[in-house]
């Protein structure tokens, strides 16, 4: 198809990850011109990138991409928070109505070749009844009925009615893990920053994550690679939630459910972190996602482990806590025998940490 | 000695006021033989039918008391005082040598790096969240004595387990609360050294404390895709298809297998070709006999059922003790389905000809080892 000389429409280049993953396809050699829309300008520098300010809620974005001739639309104005946006409603309509009407453009655009969703893999929800691991082809086992979960499960549908409707467009769904990394600004990662953090006593769920740097990879493999259908992408590995908390070396307060709810609330009003509804059942059940399609269909292969993206995104987090350890490290620094260390790593079946973090 | 010189000793039965501002009778009376004592009453009277003039007396008192005593020394007499340091580390060291046998070093170094890889966080979990070391080293230790003490199991044809590879270990359940499972656990791994990834149901997974343990023990929730996942990883997997109709069933019940389930473990067990493993446990029945419900209270609890024992709740918490009847694990032959073709998975009436095929074996060894049994607790 001749790569040279695409035209790429990335929404949603206000928030941080949009910008750079705009900026990124921008200095790649194959695509000729990237156009970002969004209905505020951007913080940062968006380099080459010719910004458009055009609200994705109204009629314009058509006329958008039929002026820019654009063929590939990189949809990544799905937002979890509402944030500056405004309140819930805000949120609501420019996820859903925003979808509604981008797709409503790219059918009517004639040139579109390509068409890449960055979803997520709270669209799976998280209950008690769900399976381990979740392939692409299960649906949650408790449909959310509000919030970012169900305006996700919405958005995927009208994409899917697209690529019904629009069979010549190849229809891309990144279903990405919840995203850490150092400058990562999402309720998952403001609820590990915060100094002490609260936990829902008695649930020890299991996270898998996606480093920031290969979310931002795997939509740029999305547009260049000839691969259509839906994918799990996320980190090798699992941490569970009392793990990554320890390996943060911050302190837990672990409270029931019902009072995480008066947190939640406290928390949210004081601007500090907003534990969503859908991030609550994430800390309270946890999931999984079986990312075998993203390596054999897509051929992507992330750079970090789900460990190593949350060893990468603790680094610069100071400890609050991890008294324990310092304890433990004197009394075993105060016994004579050295030996000690060499017969444990022979006691251990397999170095299973050595992929992990490099941090003692 | 007309009138005999008394000499307070004590409070003389009344409470001691040693307040602060005045010594207690007590003090006054060891600080200077009770020679002052007769002086000390004098000033005492004016002051309590006066309240006027009375200040002058009493700092005279107080001045006259301190001067002999000498400087009052309190020496710490808890009972921890007094043992010089040098005691300490010798009991601690000897404590460590009790513990840890003679190589004690590096054994405490070994358990404290130990310790420090559980608080930084330094360890794996599988995907399904399970913890190989806290299973070995917490969980099996903990559940190692009550399966040799207490319950004496005895466990046979752990042979047919096989030592590696997919095979699905079908067991029936009972007992009230799953003991079973956790001592099924215990076993196969103490016989075999495979770790038994337990299939549960969702309550598990909805209880607080019971499904952050059941995840890390290896356990995960009771579904096709799920078990298929496991059995194609190569894992051990168990399954108790009766469920809450097994483990809930009166005492009277006992040993009366119930149906079992939709044969879905069946449906799993042939669409991966693993073997099958009939496991028959006599004695969980008696731990709990179960002989009452109360269904409104469990309705609202949002629990299948909430048991009645003859000990609980009528013993509190000691009602939850288990009875210890003796144990007996019986592994039977494994039931190959690895011959069957292609298909045979979406066959219901071949499902649910295995399924009976491996209900009757349970059934049949669980009547042949109550005949062996010589009393429930023996």
């Amino acid at each position: 198809m001749g790569s040279a000389g695409r035209v790429v429409l990335v929404t949603g280049v206000s928030r941080d990850l949009g910008r750079r993953f705009a900026r990124a396809i921008a200095a790649d050699p194959s695509v000729d011109r990237v156009v970002g829309v969004d209905a505020v300008p951007p913080r940062g520098d968006i380099g080459d990138v010719s910004f458009v300010r055009a609200d994705i809620r109204n009629p314009v974005i058509a006329k958008v991409i039929v002026k820019e001739d654009v063929d590939t639309v990189v949809h990544m104005s799905v937002i979890s928070t509402p944030g500056s946006a405004g309140g819930r409603n805000t949120m609501k309509e420019l996820n859903v109505i925003g979808t509604m009407q981008l797709l409503a453009a790219c059918q009517k655009a004639p040139g579109l070749r390509a068409l890449v969703v960055k979803s997520s893999t709270t669209v799976y929800g998280a209950s008690h009844r769900d399976p381990a691991m979740f392939t692409e082809d299960m649906e949650p086992r408790r449909t959310p009925r509000a919030g970012y979960a169900k305006d996700v499960i919405e958005v995927e549908g009208y994409v899917r009615g697209f690529a019904r409707r629009r069979p010549d467009v190849r229809v891309t769904t990144i279903r990405a893990a919840n995203v850490v990394g150092p400058e990562v600004t999402s309720p998952l990662t403001s609820y590990f920053r915060l100094p002490v953090v609260p936990t829902v006593l008695g649930y020890d769920p299991r996270l898998q994550l996606l480093h920031e740097r290969d979310l931002l990879d795997v939509l740029r493999h999305a547009i260049t690679a000839e691969v259509a259908g839906t994918f799990n992408v996320a980190g090798d590995g699992m941490l569970m939630l009392s793990q990554a908390v320890r390996r943060l070396q911050r302190p837990t307060v672990p409270l029931p459910s019902f009072a995480l709810g008066r947190v939640r609330s406290t928390l949210r009003s004081a601007r500090i972190a907003d534990i969503s509804p859908e991030l609550l059942a994430l800390l309270t059940y946890g999931r999984g996602v079986d990312t075998s399609r993203m390596r054999t269909e897509l051929g992507f292969e992330p750079a970090f482990t789900t460990a190593e993206a949350f060893a990468d995104f603790a680094a610069p987090l100071p400890p609050t806590g991890g008294y324990a350890d310092r304890l433990l490290g004197r009394m075993a620094q105060s016994l004579p025998e050295p030996a000690a260390p060499a017969a444990v790593t022979l006691e251990r079946p397999e170095p299973s940490y050595a992929r992990g973090v490099d941090r003692g | 000695m007309g009138d005999a010189e008394i000499i307070p000793i004590g409070t003389r039965g009344r409470p001691g006021r040693g307040t602060g501002k005045q010594p207690s009778s007590a003090a006054r009376g060891l600080a200077n033989g009770g020679r002052l004592a007769p002086a000390a009453k004098a000033p005492t009277k004016p002051a309590r039918a006066a309240a006027g003039p009375t200040p002058e007396p009493e700092p005279e008192t107080a001045a006259v008391a301190p001067a002999p005593r000498p400087a009052a020394t309190t020496r710490d007499r808890g009972p921890m005082s007094g043992i010089p340091a040098s005691d300490w580390l010798a009991a601690i060291q000897h404590g460590a040598r009790e513990v840890f046998g003679e190589q004690w070093e590096p054994q405490l170094a070994r358990f404290l790096a130990f310790l420090r890889r559980r608080v930084t966080g330094d360890y794996v979990v599988d995907e399904y969240g399970f913890d190989q070391e806290i299973t070995e080293r917490f969980l099996m230790a903990t559940l190692r004595p009550i399966a040799e003490k207490w319950f004496r199991i005895e466990v046979r044809g752990a042979e047919n387990i096989p030592a590696e590879g997919g095979a699905l270990v079908v067991s029936n359940h009972s007992g009230t609360i799953p003991v079973d499972g956790l001592m099924t656990l215990v076993s196969i791994h103490d016989h075999t050294g495979r770790f038994l990834r337990p299939l549960g149901a969702d309550l598990v997974f909805r209880l607080p404390f019971v499904s952050s343990l059941a995840r890390k023990s290896g356990a995960t929730l009771a579904c096709s895709e799920d078990a298929e996942r496991m059995l194609n990883a190569g894992e051990l997997v168990g399954v108790w298809p009766e469920g809450f109709k097994g483990i809930g069933k009166p005492y009277g019940e006992r040993y009366k297998l119930q149906r079992f389930g939709r044969g879905g473990f069946v449906a799993a067990a042939l669409r991966t070709g693993v073997p099958i493993i009939p496991l028959s446990v006599v004695g969980a029945e008696e731990i709990y006999p179960l002989v009452g419900n109360v269904p409104a209270l469990a309705r609202l609890l949002g629990l299948p059922y909430l048991p009645i024992t003859p000990f609980f709740p009528a013993l509190g918490p000691l009602g939850l003790v288990p009875l210890p009847s003796k144990w007996l694990l019986e592994f039977g032959e494994p039931i190959r389905t690895d011959e069957l073709d292609e298909g045979a998975a979406d066959d219901p009436m071949l499902v649910f000809n295995v399924t009976d095929q491996v209900r009757e074996t349970i059934q049949q060894t669980l009547y042949t080892l109550l005949m062996q049994r010589q009393s429930v607790f023996k």
